[in-house]
C-alpha cells in the first residue's frame, strides 16, 4: 500500500478517537435528558479558552490548567442545564433547539467581547513521530489514547455503577425511573456534568492541535452532530462508530482530493446514508 | 395507613376523578373496578405522584403526599405497578430489580443488600433470578411478573397493583391472584388492586370500590356489590 496513503487512514484514526470523544459527551446528554445541546461545542471552545489564559497568561502547568478547564466546563454545563434547559424540559423541541442556540451565539459573542477575534494557541510544539516513512502528530496520538479511555471510562461507569444504571434506564424510560424512587432531577444535572466534562476533556486534546478562537466551535460542531445523527442520535455505540466512519472519508479522501472537498464527500456520504436509514446506523 | 379524602384530577376541563374518598386500613386486599375510563389509573398515578391532584388529599400513614414527586413516595414505602409492563428493556431482568431495591428501598446501604433484595423479590414471584436473562423473550404473564418485582424489591408497606391480570388466560389470573394473596400474608404489605374485570378479584380482596366516570358508586364487601344495583348496571349495561 502507498504509505502515504497508510498515513492518512492513521491520522484518520487519530482524528475519529476525538471526534468520538465529542459526540459521547452530546449522545449521553440527548440520549438521557431528549435535549439537544447545540451549544456543545461552544462549551468546548469555552474550556480551550481556560486552558490557554491559564497555561500562557497565569503560567500554570498544563496538566493543572487541563484539570481546571474540566472543571470549568462542567460548571458551565451544569449553569447551562440549571438555567436554560430545566425550566424548558417539558416544553416542544424546537423551543429547546432555539434555547441552546441562544446559548452558542451568547458564548460565541461572550468570547468575542472578552478575548477578540485573535487566533491563540498554547505555543507548544510537541514532537512528530516517524515511524517507517510515517509520520504520525504527536498531539493526535494523545489525544486518540485519552479520548479513548475516556470513552471506556463512561462505558465502565454506565455498565457497572448502580448510578450509572440509573442513568441507561432515564434514558428508557422517565416516568418509571420516579416510581422506583428514582429523583429524575438529580439524574439529568449528572448527566449534564458528566457531558459538560467530556466537552472540557475533549477542548484540552483539541487546543493541543488547533488554535482558540471564538468562532472554533462551528469548525468541528457541525460534524460532532453529523456524527451524532449517522450514529442514531442518543446512541453511544453508534456515534463511536459513526466517529471512525467520518473521520476515514475526511482523511483518506483528503489523501486524493483537497481537504476541503474530502470535509464535502463527508456530508455528501452522511446524506445519502440518512436518506438511506434516516435513524441512523444503529438506530431504532 | 392510606386516606384519600376528596380527591379531584381535570385535564383541560374534562374531569378524569371527581371528589374520590376512600380509607385503606393496614393490612387489606382492596380492590378497586370499573370500567376502561372510569378514573382507577388516575387515581393510582394521583396517590403515586406521577400526577397531582386538582383537589383534595391523600395521606400515607398520616403523612399529606398529594403533590410530592413520585421518587420521594416510592421511599415512604408505596409502590406501583403498570396495568402495561414497562421494563427497562435494554438492562437484564435482575438488574431492572435491583434498580428499584437499591433506590427505592428504604435504608438500603450497599450493593450486596439491593442484589439480596432483588433475588428475594425475584424468587416470591417466581422469575430467574440469575444476572443474564435479559427482558427479550419474556412472555406477559412473565411481564407481569416483573412489574410485581420490582415494585416489591422496594419493599413497600402499601402495594399499588393496576390491572394485574389484563392480558392473561384464566389459569395465570388465578395464579396472580393467588400471588397478591400470598404478598399480602407472607409480607404483611397493604395491597390496593385495581381491575376491570370483576371476576377473580372479588375471590381475593377485603372491600371493594366500584368507580364509574371519576365518581365512586360503590363500596363495601364483594358479597354486596354483585348484588349492587348501579354496579350490576354499570357492568351489565344501562338498561335506559
Amino acid at each position: 500500500m502507498d504509505i502515504y496513503l497508510l498515513e492518512a487512514i492513521i491520522n484518520g484514526l487519530l482524528l475519529g478517537g476525538v471526534l468520538a470523544l465529542l459526540s459521547l459527551g452530546l449522545n449521553l446528554i440527548f440520549g438521557v435528558i431528549d435535549v439537544v445541546w447545540i451549544c456543545y461545542a461552544e462549551v468546548v471552545m469555552a474550556a480551550m479558552y481556560a486552558v490557554f489564559w491559564l497555561y500562557t497568561f497565569y503560567g500554570w502547568p498544563l496538566l493543572l490548567a487541563c484539570a481546571a478547564a474540566i472543571v470549568f466546563a462542567t460548571v458551565l454545563g451544569l449553569l447551562v442545564h440549571i438555567v436554560v434547559i430545566e425550566p424548558i424540559l417539558g416544553s416542544a423541541p424546537i423551543n429547546q433547539l432555539l434555547a441552546t442556540g441562544g446559548v452558542l451565539f451568547f458564548l460565541q459573542s461572550l468570547a468575542t467581547l472578552l478575548f477578540g477575534t485573535d487566533f491563540r494557541n498554547l505555543g507548544i510544539r510537541l514532537p512528530v513521530l516517524e515511524l517507517g516513512g510515517i509520520f504520525i502528530s504527536f498531539s493526535r496520538l494523545i489525544a486518540f489514547g485519552i479520548a479513548l479511555v475516556g470513552a471506556v471510562g463512561l462505558f465502565l461507569f454506565l455498565s457497572r455503577t448502580y448510578l450509572g444504571t440509573a442513568v441507561r434506564a432515564i434514558a428508557q424510560d422517565r416516568e418509571v425511573m420516579g416510581l422506583m424512587g428514582v429523583n429524575e432531577r438529580r439524574i439529568y444535572v449528572l448527566t449534564s456534568a458528566i457531558g459538560s466534562g467530556l466537552a472540557g476533556l475533549a477542548a484540552c486534546l483539541l487546543v493541543l492541535q488547533y488554535d482558540v478562537h471564538p468562532f472554533i466551535g462551528l469548525t468541528f460542531g457541525p460534524i460532532t452532530f453529523m456524527v451524532c445523527v449517522l450514529g442514531g442520535l442518543g446512541n453511544m455505540i453508534g456515534g463511536f462508530i459513526a466517529a471512525f466512519i467520518i473521520s476515514q472519508i475526511i482523511a483518506v479522501g483528503g489523501y486524493y482530493f483537497p481537504i476541503e472537498a474530502a470535509e464535502v464527500l463527508a456530508f455528501v456520504f452522511f446524506i445519502v446514508l440518512i436518506l438511506i436509514r434516516p435513524q441512523g446506523i444503529l438506530g431504532k | 395507613m392510606l386516606s384519600v379524602k376528596g380527591v379531584s384530577k381535570s385535564f383541560d376541563g374534562f374531569l378524569a376523578v371527581n371528589r374520590v374518598s376512600f380509607d385503606v386500613a393496614s393490612g387489606e386486599i382492596l380492590g378497586l373496578i370499573g370500567p376502561n375510563g372510569s378514573g382507577k389509573s388516575t387515581i393510582f398515578n394521583l396517590i403515586a405522584g406521577t400526577l397531582r391532584p386538582s383537589g383534595g388529599s391523600i395521606a400515607f400513614e398520616g403523612r399529606e403526599i398529594a403533590g410530592l414527586p413520585a421518587h420521594r413516595i416510592c421511599r415512604m414505602g408505596l409502590a406501583r405497578t403498570f396495568q402495561i409492563p414497562r421494563p427497562f428493556r435494554r438492562l437484564a431482568l435482575r438488574e431492572n430489580v435491583t434498580l428499584a431495591a437499591f433506590y427505592g428501598g428504604r435504608d438500603v446501604g450497599s450493593r450486596a443488600e439491593a442484589e439480596a433484595h432483588a433475588v428475594a423479590a425475584l424468587d416470591l414471584v417466581g422469575l430467574p433470578n440469575d444476572p443474564h436473562t435479559m427482558i427479550d423473550g419474556l412472555g406477559a404473564a412473565q411481564l407481569k411478573k416483573l412489574e410485581l418485582a420490582r415494585a416489591l424489591a422496594t419493599r413497600p408497606r402499601l402495594l399499588l397493583a393496576d390491572e394485574s391480570l389484563g392480558g392473561l388466560d384464566h389459569a395465570e389470573m388465578e395464579r396472580a391472584a393467588d400471588m397478591l394473596g400470598r404478598i399480602r400474608r407472607d409480607l404483611g404489605i397493604t395491597i390496593v388492586w385495581v381491575e376491570h374485570i370483576m371476576g377473580v378479584l372479588m375471590r381475593v380482596v377485603d372491600r371493594v370500590i366500584v368507580l364509574d366516570h371519576g365518581e365512586t358508586i360503590f363500596q363495601g364487601v364483594p358479597r354486596d356489590a354483585a348484588n349492587d344495583a348501579r354496579v350490576a348496571e354499570v357492568y351489565l349495561g344501562r338498561s335506559h
